[in-house]
């Protein structure tokens, strides 16, 4: 499979002297659903800006497609899709102008513009609002705009900024199930998020910034299996007066309906269960107490810092 | 990008800035006009009345050339800083950049829509004038290539000014203490050979002078300048500006971290 995007050695360093990329190498394949995930300020969107060509580079190489930025600019932008974290579009600018304009920088002829445009705002649930100003939209019809602005020249790779930011449930996961089909029907994808859920539920390789360096680069199933303890919340059926003592001590009681577990990787959950049977407890229902990437992630992040901190 | 691609992105840019002035036309087509009409009738009417002839035509007839070029300078100017400057400010200059729009192509986009709105706010001044003066018209080619040329000239100045400024206010520095007193002193009202000797070499130095004197020639036939030359000074300023706006957009100066 080609690669949609590589990076080699990249770092920057701003005009202030901050070092925001120590020299970055990842490497996106075409077709990947990909998270770039990292803490404020670890390097994402410098990393993200250097690709797209809002931000100049210090060092180091970029290929789209195999086509280096350096040289070949032009061509690597026609297969580059960007939904920034911020929004960039005039807020004075009917919404379907945004798309048309945008059509028309990469060369798209205004009839086929509009078709296209017709196109994406149906799909992400904006076509009844292509008359209005951008700025009367609401926060999430906003991001909604920035997507299919970014589509509009139809790009191979999508770079999305976390896009779901302060959008509520239900849009998010609409948004979810848009870019999974777009996925599906060959896009190659990155997302930044600081929702670990969504990078979990979308997306099946990770990359890991913390302060201006790739700490971990390697598939979802991987990164997770990596995770050495669950800890798991179960609600009770009846109320408990006291937990009873279990052949192992990994459960905790946090009122008299719920009980907290942590399941080590080498134990069966079912070891669990069959104990908790013994005693006639009935569990309702079971959740996991933290997100599985979060913990993995913070476990990160924080030896990283620890490392360079000791 | 091809020719027809490039042809399409660039007509989208001027579609684009055409529009942004034509909408608010109020805010960008009449104050000028106002302006320029409350000139005609103080300046003109009133005072020119007492001054009588200058380089052997009526005063009012003689400052009208100067006052549409003011116009069309301010206004050409104006059109290009406050709108690129608004593409920074609220980052949808992003739109371009991550475009594979070529630079000379962003810039050229720019300087048409500033032409645009200036050439539009001087037919408006013109065809006001029309109403105070008797206007002639000794050679139009010389007063449509001379207006073409400095609309794009001060479009250009207008982006290069946009590109270094960091607040509102610089975009409004120039106009104030550069543009107003050149344009003031660049012969709008008077003719230089009325200014003792060492003034006039002074005046000389102040690129408006060849633009008004050259579109005042259109008009009236008359010039304090030689034609030849203020064509030489009018395309020498824009291939500079022209060449020093692309450059900025191609190092990222002020759009680019």
């Amino acid at each position: 499979m080609a690669s949609a995007l590589s990076i080699r050695n990249l770092t920057k360093t701003y005009a202030n002297g901050f070092q925001a990329l120590k020299g970055i190498s990842l490497e996106v394949q075409e077709g990947d659903f990909y998270a770039l995930l990292g803490p404020n300020g670890a390097g994402k969107s410098t990393t993200i800006g250097i690709i797209c060509s809002l931000i100049t580079k210090t060092s180091g190489k970029v290929h789209i497609f195999g086509e280096d930025i350096d040289h070949n600019f032009a061509n690597a932008k026609r297969m580059l899709g960007l939904v920034p974290q911020e929004f960039n579009f005039n807020v004075f600018e009917p919404v379907e102008e945004i798309l048309v304009n945008q059509a028309g920088y990469f060369g798209i002829a205004r009839k086929t513009a509009f078709q296209r445009a017709e196109q994406y705002l149906r799909q992400l649930g904006l076509w009844e609002k292509r008359r209005e100003q951008a700025r009367d939209l609401s926060g999430g019809m906003k991001r909604r705009l920035m997507i299919a602005r970014a589509l509009v020249h139809r790009p191979r790779l999508l770079i999305l900024d976390e896009p779901t930011a302060g959008v509520d449930i239900e849009i998010r996961r609409s948004m979810w199930r848009f870019l999974q089909e777009l996925n599906r029907t060959g896009s190659t994808i990155i997302l930044t998020t600081h929702y670990l859920e969504e990078a979990e539920s979308l997306c099946r390789n990770i990359g890991i910034i913390d302060e201006g360096e790739l700490i971990e680069s390697t598939s979802m199933k991987q990164l997770l299996s990596q995770l050495q303890m669950e800890t798991f919340v179960l609600d009770l059926k009846a109320p408990l007066s006291e937990v009873p003592r279990l052949s192992q001590d990994c459960v905790r009681q946090l009122d008299e309906h719920t009980l907290e577990a942590d399941i080590t990787r080498e134990r069966s959950i079912n070891f669990l269960f069959e104990e908790l049977s013994r005693h006639n407890i009935e569990v309702l229902s079971m959740r996991n107490k933290t997100n599985r990437l979060e913990q993995l992630f913070m476990h990160m992040v924080e030896g990283n810092n620890q490392s360079e901190n000791p | 990008m091809n020719l027809e691609e490039n042809f399409i992105a660039f007509r989208t840019i001027v579609i684009k800035e055409v529009y942004r002035f034509a909408r608010i036309w109020v805010q960008t087509i009449i104050p000028p006009v106002i302006t320029v009409s409350l000139y005609f009738v103080i300046f003109g009417n009133l005072i020119g009345s007492q001054i009588g002839d200058m380089d052997g035509v009526r005063y009012m007839d003689y400052i009208v050339p100067g006052l549409i070029m003011m116009a069309v300078i301010t206004n050409s100017y104006a059109n290009v800083v406050s709108s690129f400057y608004g593409c920074k400010f609220h980052r949808h200059i992003e739109e371009m950049m991550v475009s594979p729009l070529p630079n000379h192509l962003i810039v050229l986009g720019f300087m048409t829509g500033g032409m645009a709105r200036g050439m539009a706010v001087g037919i408006a001044v013109t065809a006001v004038s029309l109403l105070f003066s008797n206007l002639s018209f000794h050679n139009p080619l010389v007063i449509i290539s001379t207006v073409v040329m400095t609309s794009a000239l001060f479009s250009l100045a207008g982006l290069i000014n946009a590109v270094f400024a960091k607040s509102f206010d610089d975009i409004s520095i120039i106009p104030t203490f550069v543009l107003t007193p050149l344009t003031y002193l660049g012969g709008v009202f008077y003719s230089i050979s009325m200014l003792p000797e060492f003034w006039q070499d002074v005046s000389r130095a102040n690129p408006i002078l060849y633009m008004v004197n050259a579109f005042r020639f259109g008009f009236l036939g008359v010039s304090d300048i030689s034609i030849g030359l203020s064509y030489t000074i009018i395309v020498g300023f824009i291939a500079a500006l022209y060449s020093y706006a692309i450059y900025l957009l191609h190092v990222g100066y002020g759009i680019r971290r």
